[in-house]
C-alpha cells in the first residue's frame, strides 16, 4: 500500500473553470501526447485553455513543461502560480512541488515513497502508484513507460471531473482504426480514473464545468496556422534550413501542400519545398524564386535571421519580394534555443548593412498568423521588397483557442505592378526602377515575358531607374529617396494598430504579438482598481500615424517588451520621434510568455514610485 | 559594368540566324573589364554560341555572384533578365531562380573566388540538387577586383604577378562537379574559341547541371610566367580530350567524319555533340575515368580539357520533385487556392 500524504487534509478554495495544471515531465519519456490530450480535453469541453510548453533544447533525459491555464473569462495568457502540479520528474520534484500555491494540489507516482523534504504542510498530496499499476497492467517496457502518463490524465478527469466520454473519443479519433493501440489507451485512462475514485473524494475543489465559450474557435498553433496561411496566399516555394523554433512551419507546408496542391490530372505538385545547405542559401533561393514571379518564402529563428542580413539588403536594395518568417526566440547567439522572445525587432525593422528598412507584421494568435501570413505574400508583391513576419516560439509552438480561420473566395491574389507583355509594347522606353505613379513603387516585368522590351539587370550595387550601374552620387541618392518614399507609401497596405479605450486618456499601453494574450486581463484587474489604461496593438512596421497620435493624446505610455533593452520602445523612438519622458518600459526577458501579472506589477510599482517622487518634490 | 552605351550601327549584311538575329542581337553593354581580360573572350563565346544556336534572347535568365566574372552577364545578351546577387551566392539565386520558371534557360556566371572559395558550399548543394543550368566558372586563379590575391583555385607553387606564392593544394572544381554528381562537366580555355563554343552550346543544350570550368587569364594580376592561369601556361599545357562540334537540333547534318575517328552524342532535344578522338580514346561517360584522367594531365602539369564527363540518364530538379508542368510564376489564385470550404474542413480538425 503506497503511503497516503496528508490527502485532502488542507483546505483549498473552490476553483470552477479557473486554474492552472501543470506537467513536470521528463523529455522524450512520451508524455507531450497525454499533456495535449488532457488540454484538447478542456477545450471540447467548451472552456478556455492555453496550455505553453516549457520544453528543453534537447531528445531525451531533460526536464520539460507543460503549463496548462483554465479560465472561464478567456483570459489566455500565462498566470502565475500553480493549482494542480503533476510531478513526473525526480530531477525538478523540488522546485516543482514549491511552485504550487497554498491550498493547492501535488499529484505524484506513490510507487515510491515521497521524500520528507517534499512534504509541505500547505498542499494536498494526490498519491498515485503510477510505475506500479502500469507494471502490474502491461508487459512490454515501453508500454509501462508511455501509459503511466495515459493513466495520470485519467485520473485527472476524476479529480477535475472531466467528461471521460471526450476522452476516449480523442482516442478512438487519434487512433482511427488501430484497436490495439486503442484498447490499452482507454484502458489506461480508465485505471486512473478508477484509482481516484476508489482512494480521493472526487472531484477536488478544483473543478472544470463544461461551458459554451469554445463556439466558432479553434484550438491551433502558430507555426501550423502560417503554413496554412502560405498555401492560402499563394506560395508555391519555400527554401528553408531546419530550425527551432520555425521548423514547423515549413512541415506545416509540407503537409497541407500534399493534401491541397496536388494537381489532380497530373499526380504533379503545385510547391516545392527545398531543404537548403544553410540560411544563406535558403533565402537567396527565395529571393531567386520571388525574382522570377513565383511566391517565395523562408522559415528561421535567432541565428538563421543573422545569416540573412546580406540577401536582405540585396532584396530591400533590387526590390525583390518574398516572406521571411522570423519565429522569434531567446538570443542573443544561440541563446535559449527553446525558449520565447520578442528580441530580433531591431535586427529586422533594419536588417543589413548601410540605410535599410522592413516591412515587418506582427500576428499575436494563430488566427492573425494564417492571416498575415496569406496578406504577407500580397504585401511583399505590392511593394516589391521582403516582408519579414514576426512570430515566437510562444505563438509558433503552442495551441492556442482562437476564432475559425476564414477565407473569402473572392480575393484574387494583389501581384503588384507587373507589365505584360501586352502592356511593354504599349510603352515607349521601360525603366525598371522609375517611378511612374509617384508612389515609390516602379514597375517590375518577369525573365522571359517580352522579346525585345523590359529586361533588365538586377543588382545590388547602386543602379539609375534604368537599372544601369551608376556611381554618381546624386543618382543613387535619388534612388534612395524614392526607396524612401515607398516605405511610406507601404503603410497604407499593412494592418493598423488597434486602439481601445478612450481617444484621450492619461494612460496608454503599447504592445506588439504574443504580450496581447495577457493585457485584457491586466485591464480588468486594474480596473477594479479604478485605473483605466487605454491600450494600442501595434500590428506592423512602418508604422501608421496613429502610432504617434496615440503618443500625443496619453500623459504616460508603457511600451511593453519581450526583450532586455526595450527595442519597440526605441523603435518607436527613432521613428516616431517620441519624449522619452511619455514612455514608461516594461520589459519581460525570462525566455517565458510575460504574464498580466508582470505587466500589473510593474504598472503600479511605477505609480508608486511616481507618487513617491512627488510626495518627496512637494 | 553597364553605363558606356554601345554603338547601335552594324553592318547591313551581318548574317541572321534561324529567328532573323544578329550577332547584334546577342550583344550586351560594352565591356568594362581590363583590355585582353579573358573574360571578354568567354562573352563574345557565348554570344556567337547563342546566336548561332539560335537561342531565343529573352528565354535566357542571366545570374551571376560578385567580382570581375559576375559582371559578364553584363557583356551579352542584353535582352534577357540578370540577376548579379550576392558574393558566392548565385547558386541559390539560380536554384530559386530556376524552380519559379522551369520554361527558362539558365546561365549562371561565377569566378573562382565566387565558387571556389566564399560560395564553394553553394556550388556543392546546387550541384547535388541537379538544377538544370549551365554554370560557368571563368577561373582565372585571382582576386582581381581586390588587386589580385592568390584564388582557393590557384595551383600550387604557382605566382602572382606581386610575386605571392600559392602554398596550398587547389580546388579543381571539374573534379568536384564530377564528384558531386553534375551531369556534364567540361573544361576549357577563354583563348580557345574553337573549343568552348561548341561546349558552351552542348551545355546550354544538355538537360541537367551543366558545369564549365574555363581558364580565363587575369591580364592586370595574374599572367606572368610563373603563374599556372596565365596565357604562356596555359597554351603550353592545354591538351584536348577531344575536339568537339555541336550541331543544333535544327541544323541538317552535312559534315562527314572519317569513320571510327568520331563519337556522337545525342542530346535531349535531338541536337548532336561530334567528338573527334585525338589519340587519347577518351571516352566522357564513366565518372572514374573521367577523374583519371584529369589527376593524370596534372601530375605532368599539363590542363585536360574539353567535354569531361556526360550523363544522360539523371533527373533534374523538377523531375526530382515532381513539379507541374507549368512554370510556378504563371500558377494562378485558381490553381493555388484551396478556397473557403476546404478550410472549414481543416477548421474541424483543429476543434
Amino acid at each position: 500500500m503506497p503511503e497516503l500524504v496528508s490527502s485532502n487534509k488542507v483546505k483549498s478554495i473552490p476553483k470552477i473553470n479557473d486554474f492552472v495544471v501543470k506537467f513536470a515531465n521528463v523529455n522524450g519519456s512520451g508524455s507531450a501526447s497525454a499533456n495535449n490530450m488532457f488540454a484538447k480535453a478542456v477545450f471540447r469541453m467548451g472552456i478556455p485553455v492555453s496550455p505553453h510548453n516549457i520544453f528543453p533544447s534537447n531528445i531525451q533525459g531533460l526536464p520539460t513543461w507543460y503549463e496548462v491555464r483554465i479560465n472561464e473569462s478567456g483570459y489566455l495568457g500565462r498566470r502565475e502560480g500553480v493549482d494542480l502540479m503533476v510531478t513526473m520528474n525526480e530531477q525538478t520534484i523540488k522546485k516543482d512541488i514549491d511552485s504550487v500555491l497554498p491550498g493547492g494540489y501535488v499529484l505524484y507516482d506513490s510507487s515510491k515513497a515521497l521524500e520528507k523534504n517534499l512534504i509541505r504542510d500547505d498542499v494536498n498530496y494526490l498519491p498515485i502508484p503510477l510505475k506500479d499499476i502500469c507494471l502490474r497492467e502491461f508487459d512490454k517496457p515501453a508500454q509501462r513507460q508511455l501509459f503511466k502518463n495515459i493513466v495520470y490524465v485519467g485520473a485527472l478527469s476524476a479529480f477535475l471531473n472531466i467528461d471521460f466520454k471526450i476522452l476516449t473519443g480523442m482516442v478512438s479519433d487519434q487512433f482511427r482504426g488501430k484497436v490495439k493501440l486503442i484498447l490499452p489507451n482507454i484502458h489506461s485512462l480508465e485505471l486512473g480514473h478508477q484509482y481516484a475514485v476508489d482512494n480521493f473524494t472526487c472531484p477536488l475543489q478544483l473543478q472544470l464545468k463544461p461551458s459554451k465559450k469554445n463556439k466558432n474557435k479553434i484550438l491551433m498553433d502558430g507555426n501550423t496556422a502560417v503554413g496554412l496561411g502560405c498555401v492560402y496566399g499563394g506560395a508555391t516555394v519555400a527554401s528553408w534550413y531546419p530550425l527551432t523554433p520555425s521548423t514547423s512551419v515549413v512541415d506545416s507546408f509540407g503537409k497541407y501542400c500534399k493534401r491541397l496542391r496536388i494537381d489532380p490530372g497530373s499526380g504533379k505538385r503545385k510547391y516545392s519545398i527545398i531543404q537548403a545547405e544553410d540560411e544563406l542559401a535558403a533565402i537567396g533561393i527565395a529571393i531567386g524564386a520571388g525574382w522570377n514571379g513565383a511566391r517565395a518564402f523562408t522559415a528561421s529563428s535567432g541565428p538563421g535571421i543573422s545569416l540573412m542580413q546580406e540577401f536582405l539588403g540585396l532584396a530591400y536594395f533590387s526590390e525583390v519580394p518574398f516572406v521571411l518568417f522570423n519565429i522569434q526566440r531567446v538570443g542573443p547567439s544561440t541563446g535559449m534555443p527553446t525558449r520565447t522572445q520578442q528580441g530580433d525587432l531591431l535586427s529586422c525593422a533594419y536588417a543589413s548593412h548601410g540605410d535599410t528598412k522592413h516591412i515587418l507584421l506582427f500576428p499575436s494568435d494563430p488566427k492573425e498568423c494564417f492571416e498575415y501570413s496569406a496578406d504577407a505574400f500580397d504585401i511583399a508583391d505590392r511593394l516589391q521588397t521582403p516582408v519579414i513576419v514576426m512570430s515566437d516560439l510562444e505563438l509558433g509552438m503552442n495551441e492556442q483557442v482562437c476564432d475559425r480561420l476564414t477565407w473569402d473566395d473572392k480575393r484574387v491574389y494583389d501581384r503588384g505592378k507587373i507589365l505584360t507583355a501586352e502592356q511593354l509594347e504599349a510603352i515607349e522606353k521601360y525603366g525598371r526602377y522609375q517611378d511612374t505613379d509617384g508612389d515609390g513603387i516602379p514597375y517590375r516585368t518577369y525573365p522571359g515575358t517580352h522579346p525585345n522590351k523590359g529586361s533588365y539587370f538586377t543588382r545590388g550595387s547602386s543602379h539609375d531607374a534604368n537599372a544601369a550601374y551608376t556611381e554618381d552620387g546624386n543618382i543613387y541618392a535619388q534612388v534612395m529617396d524614392r526607396l524612401a518614399l515607398k516605405f511610406k507609401t507601404a503603410v497604407k497596405y499593412l494592418p493598423k494598430p488597434l486602439v481601445n479605450g478612450k481617444k484621450k486618456n492619461k494612460l496608454g499601453m503599447v504592445y506588439i504579438g504574443t504580450t496581447h494574450s495577457a493585457i485584457q486581463e491586466v485591464l480588468d484587474s486594474l480596473g477594479k482598481k479604478g485605473i483605466a489604461i487605454d491600450t494600442m496593438r501595434i500590428r506592423a512596421f512602418p508604422f501608421h500615424k496613429e502610432v504617434r497620435e496615440f503618443f500625443d493624446n496619453h500623459e504616460l505610455v508603457y511600451v511593453i517588451d519581450q526583450n532586455r533593452d526595450a527595442q519597440l520602445k526605441s523603435l518607436l523612438k527613432i521613428e516616431c520621434n517620441i519624449n522619452e519622458d511619455k514612455m514608461h518600459s516594461i520589459r519581460n526577458y525570462n525566455g517565458v510568455l510575460i504574464t498580466a501579472q508582470h505587466i500589473e506589477r510593474a504598472i503600479l510599482g511605477s505609480m508608486q514610485d511616481l507618487a513617491n517622487t512627488s510626495a518627496g518634490s512637494a | 559594368m553597364s553605363y558606356i552605351s554601345k554603338p547601335r550601327f552594324q553592318h547591313p549584311q551581318l548574317k541572321t540566324n534561324d529567328l532573323g538575329l544578329t550577332r547584334r542581337d546577342y550583344e550586351g553593354t560594352l565591356t568594362t573589364l581590363c583590355g585582353g581580360c579573358g573574360h571578354d573572350s568567354i562573352s563574345a563565346a557565348i554570344i556567337q554560341a547563342a546566336a548561332e544556336m539560335s537561342l531565343e534572347p529573352h528565354r535566357v535568365a542571366k545570374i551571376s555572384g560578385i567580382g570581375c566574372s559576375s559582371k559578364i552577364p553584363s557583356y551579352f545578351l542584353s535582352k534577357s533578365h540578370g540577376f548579379n546577387s550576392v558574393h558566392g551566392r548565385m547558386p541559390s539565386v539560380a536554384t530559386g531562380a530556376n524552380i519559379a520558371n522551369k520554361e527558362l534557360s539558365y546561365i549562371g556566371i561565377s569566378g573562382d573566388g565566387d565558387t571556389a572559395s566564399i560560395g564553394l558550399g553553394q556550388f556543392c548543394h546546387i550541384v547535388r540538387r541537379r538544377v538544370n543550368m549551365l554554370y560557368i566558372v571563368a577561373n582565372n586563379g585571382t582576386y582581381g577586383l581586390t588587386k589580385g590575391q592568390l584564388s582557393a583555385t590557384a595551383d600550387l607553387g604557382s605566382r602572382t604577378k606581386s610575386g605571392e606564392e600559392s602554398l596550398y593544394d587547389n580546388i579543381d572544381l571539374a573534379t568536384l562537379a564530377i564528384e558531386l554528381g553534375a551531369s556534364f562537366v567540361a573544361r576549357s580555355f577563354s583563348g580557345d574559341k574553337q573549343q568552348l563554343v561548341p561546349l558552351l552550346q552542348a551545355g546550354l543544350t544538355h538537360k541537367g547541371f551543366a558545369f564549365i570550368d574555363i581558364v580565363s587569364p587575369c591580364v592586370m594580376f595574374n599572367n606572368t610566367d610563373a603563374s599556372t592561369h596565365g596565357y604562356k601556361n596555359t597554351w603550353e599545357n592545354y591538351v584536348a580530350l577531344s575536339e568537339i562540334d555541336f550541331v543544333p537540333m535544327r541544323t541538317e547534318i552535312s559534315t562527314s567524319y572519317a569513320a571510327g575517328k568520331e563519337k556522337e552524342i545525342t542530346l535531349h532535344d535531338g541536337s548532336v555533340i561530334h567528338l573527334h578522338k585525338t589519340g587519347n580514346n577518351y571516352e566522357p561517360y564513366d565518372k572514374e575515368n573521367a577523374l583519371h584522367h584529369i589527376y593524370e594531365y596534372k601530375k605532368q602539369g599539363k590542363i585536360a580539357t574539353g567535354l569531361l564527363y556526360i550523363n544522360q540518364s539523371t533527373s533534374d530538379l523538377h523531375e526530382l520533385q515532381d513539379t507541374v508542368d507549368k512554370p510556378f510564376n504563371m500558377l494562378s489564385n485558381h490553381d493555388l487556392c484551396p478556397g473557403n470550404e476546404v478550410l472549414n474542413d481543416i477548421n474541424e480538425t483543429f476543434c
